[in-house]
């Protein structure tokens, strides 16, 4: 298991989500930037939905208290095995004892950490994903144990592949199609919300990212229909949310624009003050 | 049947979304849930899972699997097949007990004074309507619903609550609703259910599903804590109504 003797900002337990139950509300959850935790579990040679713990911004502090291995991907969070500095993207064993600790972040805003087997805590509607009213927790506090299988030995695998991924997310320009109420705005309205440059707010958790800009208040006002993690509504101020995997099922918002997984693996590594542009791609 | 006109429109790569006339109607929601049960009869495998309200449906699909314009086809073709007379919607009607005592319905004499109405009269017209389950969003077991008689329609509070308590009952502007968690909101209150709307000890967390129906129905403050200790000991059952 794992001992969470700081639990750091905000650190859950995220898989790649809970699915089977949109139509009676339940978000997506699961992992904000699925492309480094999907890395994660890859180079451990776990299954792609095995549950990982999502790190955000600051670090906790966590004692294991079984032998297994680990990988870390995602952003820098300047990650210690108890005295000795450690790298992101690269296995290392655990011994029962060993205590991980992370520093100053210097890139990107989640981290991932994987363990062989992934993390064994509890399943509730299909997934283990974390969100507050479904599962126990919403988030790890002090003092919480995570289970996980034990090895007795780990033989490394080389995995080649990982190296020309890892830097996917430094970029400020977002990938998005077109969303259902985009032809809602004429054709100079369209040009600007396109052509704009925005700024990430301080209003970012896994529910939505809300950008800085007002970049075209409106009036128009849509029957509340579905939206998804990665779906761009814009506010009558103008400014413009972008739902993320904790998002509500439903909205009443013109819905402009649509990111893809990718894109919303590449904005949820940005943070307050980052500035992003979107490219508009075609799905027709 | 087959009355409507459909648009198919791509959302983002991963989704399809089909909307209906950009009205609220009971015609359009059983359209969409004869649509949504034959879609499912059809178990294609590319269909990941699907959520709809009011007059829009949402599919995910595998793009791995299948692209947008043929599950656009596809979809199309199977609309326009004559849904089988057994296919005919079901509407379940479920009677929501609900407390108006002042205790939970805080912002009812309010209400009263603002309305020129009596409590009494609040409640005997709130109890009175059959409202319709148009989708369940926003929180996991949030039903909305329609028809409520504009008579009870009130603007929402200047300044949300920072915690609705759960099973609050609340109108607000020309909704009403019940609220499934504790969380922030706006609304009137107006009275609280002891029946939890979403309950993931369940297999299905919510026993309500879009196009049913409901009706409130007046308990007493004891009523409402009996109510409230089966439910959390897993033995209450939400009572149908003959429709």
């Amino acid at each position: 298991m794992i001992k969470v003797l700081q639990p750091g900002l905000y650190t859950s337990v995220q898989d790649k989500g809970r699915f089977g139950y949109r139509n009676m509300g339940v978000p997506a959850c699961g992992t904000m930037d699925s492309i480094s935790a999907g890395l994660a579990n890859a180079l451990l040679n776990n299954n792609e939905n095995n549950a990982v713990l999502e790190i955000t911004l600051q670090g906790p502090k966590l004692e294991f208290t079984k032998p297994t291995a680990i990988v870390l991907t995602g952003a820098q969070l300047s990650p210690k095995l108890n005295t000795i500095s450690i790298s992101n993207y690269k296995i290392y064993t655990v011994k029962c004892g060993d205590i991980l600790s992370f520093g100053k972040l210097t890139k990107g805003l989640v981290a991932y950490l994987a363990v062989y087997g992934g993390f064994q805590s509890e399943t509730i509607l299909k997934s283990k994903s974390f969100y507050t009213d479904i599962t126990t927790k919403g988030r790890l506090q002090k003092n919480d144990f995570i289970p996980y299988k034990t090895i007795t030995t780990y033989i490394k695998q080389a995995n080649s592949s990982i190296k020309s991924t890892k830097q996917f997310f430094e970029t400020n320009s977002i990938e998005v199609y077109k969303g259902p109420d985009f032809e809602l705005f004429s054709s100079a309205e369209q040009d600007k919300l396109v052509s704009s440059l925005y700024t990430i707010s301080t209003s970012i958790n896994r529910m939505g990212y809300r950008l800085e800009e007002t970049v075209v208040p409106h009036k128009k006002s849509i029957i509340t229909s579905p939206v998804l993690p990665g779906t761009v509504q814009l506010m009558p101020s103008g400014q413009v949310i972008i739902l993320m995997k904790d998002a509500q099922t439903t909205g009443g918002y013109p819905r402009i624009f649509q990111l893809s997984e990718k894109s919303i693996a590449i904005l949820a590594q940005k943070k307050a003050g980052d500035t992003l542009t979107f490219l508009l791609l075609d799905n027709s | 049947m087959k009355q409507f006109k459909l648009t198919y429109k791509p959302f983002g790569n991963t989704a399809i979304l089909i909307e209906w006339p950009q009205q609220i109607a009971i015609d359009i929601l059983n359209d969409i849930r004869l649509f949504v049960s034959e879609i499912e009869n059809e178990n294609y495998k590319e269909i990941l899972e699907l959520n709809y309200v009011y007059n829009s449906l949402l599919i995910r699909y595998n793009y791995r699997d299948i692209h947008f314009t043929d599950l656009k086809n596809k979809l199309k073709l199977l609309y326009t097949k004559e849904f089988s007379e057994a296919e005919k919607v079901k509407n379940t009607l479920w009677e929501l007990p609900v407390c108006y005592d002042l205790e939970f319905g805080v912002d009812l004499p309010f209400l009263a004074l603002e309305k020129g109405m009596h409590i009494d009269e609040i409640i005997s017209l709130h109890t009175s309507i059959i409202y319709t389950v148009y989708g369940i969003g926003f929180l996991p077991g949030f039903l909305y619903l329609g028809g409520l008689p504009k008579k009870l329609h009130f603007p929402r509070r200047e300044t949300p609550r920072f915690n609705v308590p759960k099973g609050a009952v609340a109108i607000g502007g020309n909704q009403t609703g019940i609220y499934p968690q504790t969380s922030p909101g706006g609304w009137q209150i107006i009275g609280r259910t002891p029946v939890l709307l979403f309950n993931i000890k369940k297999d299905a967390p919510s026993v309500i599903s879009p196009g049913d129906k409901i009706c409130f129905k007046p308990i007493s403050r004891q009523e409402f804590a009996d109510i409230e200790l089966e439910e959390e000991d897993g033995n209450y059952e939400l009572k149908k109504r003959l429709n």
